[in-house]
């Protein structure tokens, strides 16, 4: 079993080593749609300089990077390559067990393996050499999350690393809180005292731990300017470099007395949908985490194509899925041709000079609403399956003919 | 705005009646002075055999003067300024460039022994203007600086200025060490001066005030350097006008109307190559001792004039040519008012013949070098001989010569392509052939071009040449500008690179310029240096000196503080469409609201066979069968 996995993952390394010797690495770690102001490793870099110069480094509006990984890759920048191919690696172990983990669940839940053996051997290279330069540290954390979520206490602890990083994981916490009941079968039930008391114990881990690392930062830095140079720069996005979401554009040509109104809007649909999603899937908290990373990826502030690689590595998870998706090919074809148009019509503009920005924006809007497209899609087949495995797969009405399933 | 327009208006109106008048009144001195020079001529043939054959007599004569009115300074000057304690200067040097142009600065001074400070009140004033006096006390101001530039000053072709400028305008205040907002003050401040000197100043807010630790010292007494308490800005789109000349000469005792300052006519002036008007206040010292202190202030207005394309084919120059204007008096109430002008490079008269010629010959230490000049009292009636008007004259005879390179010289430009990135490149010449000095450069960057530091490289001779030096402050996005500075040593004869990355940020649609493709400016660096001398300078600051060679103060005699601003830059910034607001915002919500239509969709329904729609008489059969009590079809 552990075969095909190391091989893959020499695979990985090496596309990852070639990549990052090669010409192109310059190339992709400049791309607007692979590098985000606050992941930026060139924006790392300066504000380890920053940090050499005696200048502290959310002093400037550079550098939106947690205080925790300026000390951490202040010792690390020598062996950041390394460093990076590490947590690509313990990403990808964590998404293979993860997904093992899930596919046995499943096998044993519904007694009949209609997805087993299905881990994702393709999309493992995909965030791996994607993701050349970002700070991957975030999609390991969420996703050794899903790891390690036999232990409550590490679960609570990763998760709130990934919410310290960026605001957006901490509605991962419904998910995570979900599935560690599920294994712990504790039922989700309102009424029934040891929800609660686990809820307040997983939340109680939660937030100490996010307490713990917030203080741990502000006596590593002496100060709180990293407070509105971080959280601040996530949730008022005032850097509005072009990137593949919906903020950029929006905001910059944003009438400035509606701006925090619809600031707020934005920001909020991120949040929004957790608890409508949390019901709905209660008992299916990993397919909850998928779509809790869609929405996250669609409608944060600075998004990359890393978060919709992540939660794209969960898609071969649910390759069972695909005889009830609807538009499919539609929308794989608007994304490939999408990902094309993003570099051809970001030199139109920028270097060519014979587009300008709407020629980019029009793709971004395109994308996301494939993105969006997608995301329903499997939400859709997902709920369909469900219903078929309580009524059948071919339904008849009450006088015998074949019936459609419509949602009413 | 509206009152300045009406202002301006109201300025050109003015103006044109006095240019009216002006050409009418020069119909008949015109007369004159042909006459003049007709009756001058051999005068001035004997004159310069006069001083051909005795000059070093001459020169003799007049350095002794010299020594004599230094030691008697001490006493004399004391005691008249003990009646009389205002004094008011002015002076023109012109100096003709080896490019053909000719170089003209004029200088006022006005110092005044008094206290603005400590809720002194001053209401009594003389010379020195009201308005300014006020700006002093009421800012509690130790030092103003100001200057409004238009075009830029060409070192390589004209060699070093008296006074620097960049182009545009450019403000650096000192305030008194009792101010406790200083922020506050600089605001207000730069709003007033706004108004005084009918400029955009008001445009001076966080984003491009700096604060730099080193470059800008004090250039009047006092030692205190906190730079806490300095601002310094610059506005390099600013174009500078008409509007701002007149204000600017109604700061002088005597206006426009006598002594040096007729002949500045707006309509020639703003036709040159380069035009810089300035205003400098600073506390100096009365004596040697300095125990008492007063207030300088210095106005000078720089231009350059191109002779050649303005259409004379003769190379041929005089002052009515450039300024269509003759001097006919000096100001009476300034107590010295002279032209210098340099003949340097002229000594036996073989580049160009100056008519009508003067006896007077003095020397300067100025910019590390020592000139010659020849001097015009305009307080001796003499000067003015007998048509009662001075209009200069310098004939080229060759047009050869070679100009001394200047020692530091500094240029700048964006590298790179797109609208992504860029590169700023500085380059600073020194071309002393065998010893090297350092510079502080300083590096303003407004915070759209988000510079990247640890891209900083420092080469020269093909080496790294590391910094000794760096205070870099980065920006702030919409509150404050990227400051860097920077101490280095260039070596002798060489060229040090500095080069740093940049990124173009995207910005909001409202903060774009009206004109947005046509790029942002981004300020001159500024470049100071202690600047090796050939000749020792004269560090006693309150020796009796020509005033362009006095402005900046003299610490030490092998070297001489020479500040040089590069070009401004002009970079473009990607744009967004500014005629789609609303067109974004309609479709950027409605995939929003896809997103929450689709999911809203599919969390709230559930999945149900669907059951053919009974038909509308179908429909209405079951109605009547339930009211029947009949079960229904």
């Amino acid at each position: 079993m552990a075969a095909p996995l190391t091989l893959l993952m020499i695979v990985a390394v090496t596309v990852r080593a070639v990549l990052f010797r090669s010409s192109l690495a310059e190339l992709i770690s400049e791309r607007v749609e692979v590098v985000s102001p606050i992941t930026a490793w060139k924006r790392v870099i300066e504000g380890l300089a920053l940090l050499d110069l005696g200048v502290s480094p959310y002093s400037g509006d550079v550098f939106h990077e947690t205080p925790l990984i300026i000390y951490l890759f202040h010792f690390l920048v020598d062996y950041a390559e390394i460093t990076f191919m590490l947590a690509d690696v313990v990403t990808a172990a964590a998404l293979y067990a993860a997904a093992k983990d899930y596919n046995k669940q499943v096998f044993r839940k519904q007694k009949f393996a209609l997805e087993a053996d299905r881990y994702p051997p393709d999309s493992l290279l995909l965030p791996s050499a994607l993701r050349l330069r970002l700070d991957p540290l975030c999609g390991a954390w969420t996703s050794d999350l899903l790891c390690v979520s036999g232990n409550v206490l590490l679960s609570a602890i990763f998760l709130c690393l990934a919410t310290y990083q960026s605001v957006y994981p901490l509605t991962l916490c419904a998910p995570a809180m979900l599935y560690l009941m599920q294994r712990q079968y504790i039922p989700v039930n309102l009424r029934r005292v040891s929800f609660w008391w686990f809820v307040v114990q997983y939340l109680f881990m939660y937030l100490g731990s996010l307490f713990v690392l917030v203080c741990l930062s502000f006596f590593l830095l002496g100060s709180w300017d990293y407070m509105p140079s971080v959280y601040g720069f996530i949730l008022s996005v005032p850097d509005l470099t072009p990137n593949i979401g919906l903020f950029w554009y929006f905001f910059a040509e944003m009438f400035e007395h509606f701006r925090l109104f619809f600031l707020c809007v934005f920001q909020i649909n991120v949040f929004f949908y957790t608890i409508p999603l949390s019901i709905k899937l209660k008992e299916h908290p990993v397919f909850l985490i998928f779509m809790q990373l869609a929405v996250i990826s669609i409608f944060k502030s600075y998004p990359t194509v890393g978060d919709v690689a992540l939660y794209m590595a969960f898609l071969p998870l649910w390759s069972h899925l695909h005889r009830f998706l609807r538009n499919i090919f539609l929308v794989s074809c608007v994304l490939l041709a999408c990902s094309a148009l993003f570099p051809v019509l970001w030199h139109l503009w920028i270097y060519a000079g014979s587009a300008n920005s709407n020629f980019y924006y029009a793709i971004t809007l395109l994308f996301n609403v494939a993105q969006i497209l997608l995301v329903s899609d499997y939400f859709y087949a997902f709920l369909r399956r469900e219903h078929h495995l309580t009524y059948g797969l071919y339904l008849k009405k009450k006088d015998g003919s074949e019936a459609t399933l419509v949602l009413k | 705005m509206a009152a300045h327009r009406c202002r301006n208006l109201a300025c050109l109106l003015l103006l044109f009646l006095s240019v009216f008048l002006v050409t009418m009144s020069q119909e008949t001195t015109l007369g004159h002075e042909q006459h003049a020079t007709a009756v001058g001529d051999p005068q001035t043939g004997a004159e310069t055999k006069h001083t051909a054959e005795k000059p070093r007599v001459e020169e003799k004569r007049w350095e002794e003067t010299k020594v004599k009115a230094t030691t008697q300074a001490s006493d004399t000057a004391v005691l008249t300024k003990t009646q009389v304690n205002e004094d008011f200067q002015e002076e023109l040097v012109i100096r003709p460039l080896h490019s053909g142009d000719i170089y003209a600065s004029f200088q006022f001074r006005t110092v005044w022994e008094t206290d603005f400070m400590k809720g002194n009140k001053v209401s009594h004033y003389r010379l020195f203007p009201k308005s300014l006096g006020q700006v002093i006390s009421k800012f509690s101001v130790r030092e103003l600086h100001i200057s409004f530039t238009q075009g830029y000053w060409r070192t390589m072709q004209w060699g070093q200025p008296f006074i620097p400028s960049p182009p545009g305008a450019e403000l650096w205040v000192w305030f008194q060490d009792s101010v406790t907002d200083v922020d506050a003050t600089w605001k207000e401040l730069t709003n007033v001066l706004s108004g005084i000197f009918c400029a955009s100043l008001n445009f001076i807010d966080s984003t491009n005030t700096l604060q730099p630790s080193a470059s800008f010292k004090p250039l009047g007494i006092g030692n205190e350097t906190d730079h806490r308490f300095l601002r310094y800005a610059t506005l390099p789109r600013e174009i500078v006008c008409t509007e701002n000349l007149t204000p600017w000469k109604k700061l002088l005792p005597c206006g426009s109307k006598a002594g040096l300052a007729v002949l500045l006519k707006s309509e020639k002036l703003f036709h040159s190559s380069f035009h810089s008007q300035s205003v400098h206040i600073r506390p100096v010292c009365q004596d040697r001792q300095c125990k008492s202190s007063s207030w300088e202030l210095r106005q000078a207005l720089n231009v350059v004039f191109d002779l050649h394309t303005s259409g004379q084919s003769k190379r041929e120059w005089s002052l009515f040519k450039m300024f269509s204007r003759t001097l006919t008096e000096a100001c009476p109430l300034a107590s010295s008012s002279k032209i210098y002008i340099d003949v340097t490079d002229n000594p036996q008269e073989e580049q160009f013949e100056l008519s009508p010629a003067t006896p007077l010959l003095s020397q300067a230490v100025v910019l590390g070098d020592r000139r010659t000049f020849s001097v015009y009292d305009l307080t001796q009636q003499v000067t003015f001989g007998t048509v009662r008007s001075l209009n200069l004259m310098i004939r080229w005879k060759s047009s050869e010569g070679d100009m001394l390179r200047p020692l530091l010289h500094a240029e700048r430009y964006v590298a790179g392509y797109g609208l992504q990135t860029g590169e700023i490149h500085t380059l600073m010449y020194n071309n002393h052939p065998f010893r090297s000095f350092p510079v502080l450069l300083l590096d303003s960057v407004p915070w759209y071009l988000r510079l990247y530091i640890h891209t900083l490289k420092v080469i020269s001779k093909g080496k790294d040449n590391n910094p000794s030096y760096i205070h870099y402050q980065p920006s702030k996005d919409r509150e404050r500008p990227h400051l860097l500075e920077m101490l280095l040593q260039l070596p002798p004869h060489s060229v040090t690179e500095v080069t740093v990355q940049f990124e173009r940020a995207l910005l909001k649609w409202t903060e774009y310029t009206p004109d947005p493709n046509h790029g942002f400016y981004v300020g001159s660096s500024v470049i100071s240096s202690l600047v090796p001398s050939t000749v020792a300078m004269e560090t006693n600051i309150t020796m009796e000196q020509p005033l362009f060679s006095s402005f900046f103060p003299c610490k030490e005699e092998s070297s001489y503080f020479a500040r040089v601003y590069t070009e401004p830059l002009l970079v473009n910034l990607p744009t967004p469409d500014f005629s789609m607001p609303y067109n974004v915002i309609c479709l950027t919500c409605t995939v929003v609201a896809v997103g929450y239509g689709s999911l809203y969709n599919l969390l709230t329904r559930s999945f149900q066979v669907e059951e053919p729609n009974p038909g509308l008489a179908k429909r209405i059969a079951n109605v009547i069968r339930r009211m029947r009590g009949v079960p229904p079809l």
